[in-house]
């Protein structure tokens, strides 16, 4: 009995080191590369080099740095801010006045979950070519705004809102748009982080539309760079290395000071 | 005069719902209904770039004709069958062995796996690109345990080009999907499991007859997303074979070839709309497949 309890245990820890030694890999190999020569990493090598600061110079002098990142830094922020204060009214004002009408049209809200990005882009991008609007970030962001899984998430958490303050504040003479301003947001705030996290995350690492729209040097973002970069016929695996660490280090660093609200924005559906 | 009242009250109320929700069905209006319904209109026009012409089910036709669509189809198919199982048998598996408290080091095993749902799906393509390469590290660590005697040709050969993608896709998703069952595990009364322990019930029985129906809703959820994604499936095989969908098409799949026939080739909008359709139907007839096998037999 108790050997078998301790293969068990042994068993559950081989299989949990493996996955986790497997899903860390690549950052390891990520960080590592980062130092070798392209050679080196299409061989294999996995010592660290002595590569690093030229595969960082490489990279300076092949991308205009600055300008990427704030490309990216714009439009990721940008659009999470506008999609959270959209999509939060929406959530909000689906929950709290019900009338069949909104609920059927709620119902095709959700449907449109299921429709397919590939479905949509042609219209798009014909849309945005004959607005004048093809290599605009505007371009990027219209379209990703109002998003059905972000109202679903704030309609499902604003069933948690207690109603009895909004009749106080009713009593108290505030505006509609008053209480949603000054009491459902401060009382709602971790709900809005957990949103900002997911929503962020999605738009720093958009490809597909930013792809189609974005063809010069002077709007692309980080992950348009990288994709670039790898795609050349001879890629520098040493500068595509340094792109992708720049690429994925901020959606790092927002996953390790908030790891909690993204769960929880990930979550959001499944309460 | 009561009556008069509320009728206005309820009118307030009514014109304040609407306000609140006016910006976003405005936007979903312009950008996502319109633009369906558009392509829906496109698929019944042929012709390259702006000069189309009105072609009735041409398009159909031309589909039915096209060995590079039905290419595409079945390796998007390919894609979904065999990989959303696998990931989802997986992650049901870490999750449940994650949900025993005793075991140490539960935090970190538990960010560890989660962690590559945080790379960007470009980053993490172009990383697997170059660790799968002919000489490089993966093949040297299966070469050096002795698991296959030549390196495997990952971007070269067909099957092992689809093998590395269902492997990139797993990578990245397993911990996503885990994470759900975790949720849903952590309102699973413990009690069960102790019951059954004492009943002498082995693992792999719990495991069958407790957790999975216990957790059948987010099982079919995450099913249903998973498919979804994965029929839609364009970063990672954009990102790992150069825009192509290679070896021999290997891995193209539908939204790749979509995006070829738009924006690589001279644009043939109302064919590209037309497989667009392909895509729209899948999705709607899998995931009402897939609620109609798990509904409640009640």
């Amino acid at each position: 009995m108790n050997v078998s309890r301790l293969a068990t245990t042994a068993l559950q820890y081989v299989f949990l080191g493996t996955a986790a030694f497997l899903s860390i890999f690549p950052f390891i190999w990520m960080v590592i590369s980062s130092t070798n020569r392209s050679i080196d990493i299409i061989g294999g090598r996995t010592g660290i080099g002595d590569a690093f600061g030229t595969n960082v110079a490489n990279f300076f002098a092949q991308v205009d740095v600055p300008l990427v990142f704030w490309n990216s830094t714009k439009l990721a922020v940008l659009a999470t801010l506008l999609t959270i204060v959209v999509s939060s009214l929406a959530g909000y004002g689906f929950e709290m006045f019900r009338s069949k009408a909104r609920d059927r049209i709620y119902a095709l809200v959700l449907l449109t979950l299921m429709v397919p990005f590939a479905a949509l882009m042609i219209p798009l991008f014909m849309m945005m070519a004959r607005s004048g609007l093809i290599n605009t970030h505007i371009a990027i962001m219209l379209p990703t705004i109002a998003s059905a899984f972000i109202i679903f998430y704030f309609r499902q958490s604003t069933k948690a809102f207690q109603t009895e303050l909004r009749d106080a504040a009713k009593v108290d003479g505030l505006k509609e748009w008053q209480i949603f301003l000054y009491i459902y947001i401060p009382v709602m705030r971790s709900t809005y982080a957990a949103a900002f996290v997911i929503v962020f995350m999605t738009n720093w690492n958009n490809y597909l539309w930013p792809l189609i729209v974005l063809q010069s040097n002077e709007t692309k973002t980080i992950t348009l760079v990288v994709s670039s970069l790898a795609s050349a016929y001879y890629p520098d695996y040493g500068v595509v290395m340094i792109g992708t660490i720049l690429a994925t280090l901020p959606t790092l660093l927002v996953f390790f000071v908030m790891q909690r609200q993204f769960v929880q924005g990930m979550l959001g559906s499944v309460k | 005069m009561a009556a008069g009242k509320t009728g206005g009250l309820k009118r307030y109320y009514d014109l304040n719902g609407w306000l609140f929700v006016a910006p976003s069905l405005l936007l979903i209006a312009i950008f996502l209904v319109y633009p369906i319904l558009r392509s829906l209109y496109l698929s019944f026009f042929s012709g390259k770039g702006m000069m189309m012409k009105f072609a009735g089910f041409g398009n159909v036709v031309r589909l039915w004709n096209d060995p590079v669509f039905f290419q595409a189809l079945t390796n998007t198919v390919t894609f979904f069958i065999v990989q959303v199982p696998i990931m989802i048998t997986l992650a049901l598996m870490l999750a449940s062995v994650l949900n025993n408290d005793k075991l140490k080091f539960i935090g970190f095993f538990r960010t560890a796996i989660f962690l590559p749902c945080v790379a960007s799906l470009v980053a993490y393509s172009v990383l697997f690109k170059s660790m799968f390469s002919v000489d490089g590290v993966v093949n040297s660590a299966l070469l050096a345990i002795g698991l296959i005697s030549t390196p495997i040709g990952w971007l070269t050969e067909p099957f092992w080009a689809k093998v590395l993608v269902i492997l990139a896709i797993t990578w990245r998703w397993t911990g996503y999907n885990m994470i759900f069952y975790l949720a849903a595990l952590q309102n699973v009364d413990k009690s069960i499991y102790e019951a059954a322990k004492i009943d002498g019930v082995p693992a792999w029985a719990r495991f069958v007859y407790i957790t999975v129906p216990m957790l059948k809703p987010v099982i079919l959820f995450t099913t249903i997303i998973s498919t979804i994604g994965t029929i839609q499936l364009f970063d990672e095989v954009y990102n790992l074979t150069e825009g192509r969908g290679g070896p021999a098409n290997a891995t193209l799949t539908l939204s790749l070839y979509i995006y070829n026939l738009t924006f690589r080739f001279m644009p043939s909008f109302g064919y590209a709309a037309t497989i667009s359709y392909v895509i729209v139907i899948m999705v709607a007839l899998l995931s009402f497949l897939q609620f109609y096998a798990a509904r409640d037999r009640s």
